[in-house]
């Protein structure tokens, strides 16, 4: 993984220093609460219900076991013993005072981390594909470029005001798993017919209260030149993007009021006059870069472990979780490990310090010291022998870490909700662990199959509910918490946006109402076809009479 | 006397901006003795008398375009953008707009909601004149926030203040 250089250290540490100095004029009255808000939110710091919240940025979801025991530190040290992983591959934590943050930032900077840009109407950390490096489906690695990316955008000071947070995720696969159509600019590597590397840009995506997908404005951009490029849209962004109404700020508002082709016309006349100039990217500068992203020294194996295949025919449960939270190597004889942290017995995405340690114990005994967080909030362990998979499962087995439930229901995105977040209109936790226990017969959960479930606690989608397959929104309906339900969002190559089946519910039907969702799939469905399929194939008409019975077509037909 | 930081330096200045009510119309042109900075209207108004006047300057709004001023820079000695808000960023485009496409060479001056935390983004958008308004800093207060232009030392990106990227300034090792 990418290593500072001293000029990279240089700046972190030069930003602790900034930042313990405006936390210092702030607490001595210099600066005034509406001076301090955006310069704390750019160093990824809230006020939330309890206390100030931090974010803490992990670039592109990379982390070094050494940073993973950082992290473990802070919250044992600094918050009450845990932190939360977030849809766009960052750490939170939920508690940490205001007066110490300075101190934790230092302690960041001392392991190559940092707080910078998490929030803010900046450009945020850059996301990416979890698999990166090790899927077989790759076509090129995405993270030298997210790195070369990350250091473009950091403190740009052009861009450090924004009319609003700005997204950008690169992904380099054939699957798109790093939910590119639903960002400010989605990034897809690609070569063009000359093998040369480039991008296919694609802008104005987003979720939010009005949930966009994102347009292509380039279908190729020449590696060299990918940094001119996003300068331009930005550059157009930040002189004609909305100010007037927050609600109407993003580039997806600008994008669709001037239509894409007028905006990528604006977008091409600003690239005339960057294009070719100093912000060009070089081989050297992308080589260097590159360099720290070669394979770890992997040994040949065979394809097929034996002693991987006998563990499975003799232990059900780890074959369990093989199956599901064991992924394909594009190297013989590895394997890719998801490490659930979707234990319905805990927050989803939250991890203890506790585990955190474990996490970084095995991830310098069987992965080569690095560990990856996803946006489904979960971590990943990309180079594990097949042989150690056993004692990899056991030990995280141990520790809570081997929930057998990737990609199903109960491996949910949820956002922090009402329980931390100041701006929810309702909970979102206590709705995915009850959902969690009603589907927590595992037979049950593996027939039922590959599914998203999604769960924001407000319209600003957090919890990524507009592409969830099944998403659960919380509104708030004259004072108290409801839940509304829509079907047939999806992230990936065929990202689409759910439609809500009907009137929203209480939180104590929920875990019904699922079901009943669930039964219409399993009465439904046709061979090996998975839950977003059925719901393509049939609409949403046999949900809502399963869910409200034939009085939602009656309803239905009197609106008609 | 009103206080300014230029090239990095606290100095007086005695320039006024002109700012016109709903009653004054930008064709009437009255203005005080002295350097002054005009808005856009009244210099579009009256460019041809006004033209040339030592110590005449031009002041956008935030949502005002320096691409307006495109073809009159050579009669202009200094511009100045305003920040209605310290949050409204459009004015850095405009000042890196200024010194790189249409190549202006005179001071471009922040005024408005100028606070010392976006000191170092101005200087490196080309911003060589920083006016906080008037009473937000004490003396000493303002002395202290010139530490501010210094905030980082070697910056990732090309901007108006250094044209190089770091990648093309340095020899950084993998
Ligand atoms: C608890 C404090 C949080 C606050 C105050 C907050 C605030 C917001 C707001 C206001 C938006 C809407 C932005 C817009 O539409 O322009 C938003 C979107 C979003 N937030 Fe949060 N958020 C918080 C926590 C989180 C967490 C914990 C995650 C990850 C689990 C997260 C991930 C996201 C994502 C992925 C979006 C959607 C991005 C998009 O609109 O394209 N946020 N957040
Ligand atoms: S979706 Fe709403 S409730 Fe959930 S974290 Fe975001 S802002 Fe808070």
């Amino acid at each position: 993984m990418y290593r500072y250089d001293s000029y990279d250290q240089k700046i972190v540490d030069e930003r602790v220093a900034q930042f313990r100095d405006q936390t210092r004029r702030y607490l001595a009255g210099e600066l005034t609460e509406d001076e301090f808000r955006p310069l704390r939110l750019q160093n990824g710091l809230y006020i939330q219900r309890h206390a100030p919240m931090l974010r803490v940025a992990v670039p592109y979801g990379l982390l070094s076991s050494r940073q993973v025991r950082t992290l473990a530190h802070i919250a044992r040290t600094h918050d009450k013993g845990y932190a939360h992983i977030t849809t766009r591959q960052n750490f939170q934590f939920n508690w940490p005072e205001l007066k110490v943050v300075p101190e934790i930032l230092a302690e960041l900077a001392q392991v190559e981390m940092h707080a910078i840009q998490t929030s803010g109407a900046c450009i945020r950390n850059i996301t990416s594909d979890p698999f990166a490096g090790v899927a077989g489906d790759e076509y090129i690695d995405p993270r030298p470029w997210c790195e070369v990316l990350r250091q473009w955008s950091t403190f740009h000071p052009e861009f450090a005001f924004l009319p609003r947070k700005f997204k950008m995720a690169v992904n380099g696969a054939h699957q798109d798993r790093a939910v590119i159509q639903c960002h400010d600019i989605g990034l897809e590597l690609k070569r063009d017919a000359a093998g040369e590397i480039g991008f296919r840009v694609l802008v104005g995506g987003g979720l939010g209260r009005t949930p966009i997908i994102g347009e292509e404005i380039s279908d190729f951009v020449p590696w060299q030149h990918i940094i001119t490029y996003c300068e331009a849209v930005l550059r157009v962004y930040n002189r004609y993007g909305r100010r007037d109404n927050l609600y109407k700020a993003r580039i997806k508002i600008l994008v669709k009021a001037l239509g894409i082709a007028e905006f990528k016309r604006q977008v091409e006349e600003e690239w005339v006059f960057g294009k070719n100039g100093p912000n060009t990217l070089t081989e050297a500068e992308v080589a260097r870069v590159a360099a720290h992203f070669t394979a770890p020294t992997y040994v040949q194996l065979p394809g097929d472990d034996s002693s991987y295949v006998a563990q499975r025919a003799a232990n059900p449960a780890f074959a369990a979780w093989a199956k599901r939270n064991v992924l394909a190597h594009k190297v013989p004889g590895y394997a890719v490990v998801v490490l659930s942290l979707k234990d319905p017995k805990r927050a989803p995405g939250d991890i203890t310090d506790a585990q955190l340690d474990l996490a970084a114990d095995l991830a310098d005994a069987y992965s080569f010291g690095e560990i990856r967080t996803t946006h489904e909030q979960n971590l990943v362990l990309a180079d594990v022998r097949q042989s150690d998979l056993f004692a990899v499962w056991e030990k995280a087995r141990a520790a809570g870490l081997a929930t057998p439930t990737f990609g199903l229901l109960n491996d949910m995105i949820c956002c922090p909700g009402g329980d931390f977040c100041a701006l929810a209109n309702a909970k979102s936790i206590p709705i995915a662990n009850a959902i969690q226990e009603r589907f927590e017969d595992l037979d049950y959960l593996y027939d039922i199959g590959d599914l998203e479930l999604n769960i924001s606690g407000c319209m600003n989608s957090c919890g990524h509910h507009h592409v969830g397959h099944i998403g659960i929104l919380g509104v708030d309906k004259n004072g108290s918490e409801w839940y509304q339900v829509s079907l047939g969002g999806s992230q990936g190559n065929n990202t689409s946006i759910g439609k809500v089946i009907g009137r929203s519910f209480a939180a104590a039907e929920m875990p019904d109402v699922i079901t009943k969702i669930i039964d219409v799939y399993r009465a439904q469905r046709q061979g090996g076809e998975r839950f977003i399929e059925t719901v393509r194939r049939i609409g949403l008409d046999p949900f809502k009479i399963g869910v409200y019975g034939d009085a939602a077509i009656i309803e239905r037909n009197q609106n008609a | 006397m009103p206080k300014l930081i230029k090239n990095g330096l606290v100095i007086d200045d005695s320039a006024e901006i002109l700012v016109l009510d709903e009653t004054q119309a930008p064709e009437a042109l009255n203005l005080p003795e002295g350097p002054v900075f005009v808005p856009l209207a009244v210099w579009q108004a009256h460019k041809g008398v006004l033209s040339g006047r030592p110590g005449l300057g031009v002041w956008l709004d935030s949502h005002e375009s320096v691409d307006d001023l495109a073809s009159d820079l050579d009669s202009l000695q200094a511009i100045a953008l305003n920040f209605p808000k310290f949050t409204d960023g459009r004015a850095y485009s405009g000042a890196a707009l200024l010194r790189s496409r249409y190549g202006f060479k005179g001071e471009i001056r922040a005024i408005g909601d100028v606070l010392r935390d976006q000191f170092f983004f101005m200087q490196r958008c080309g911003f060589d004149a920083i006016q906080p308004k008037a009473g937000r800093y004490s003396d000493a207060l303002l002395a202290d926030a010139l530490a501010s232009l210094q905030d980082f030392s070697s910056p990732y990106q090309a901007a108006i203040d250094q044209p190089e990227p770091l990648f093309r300034r340095a020899a950084r090792v993998a």
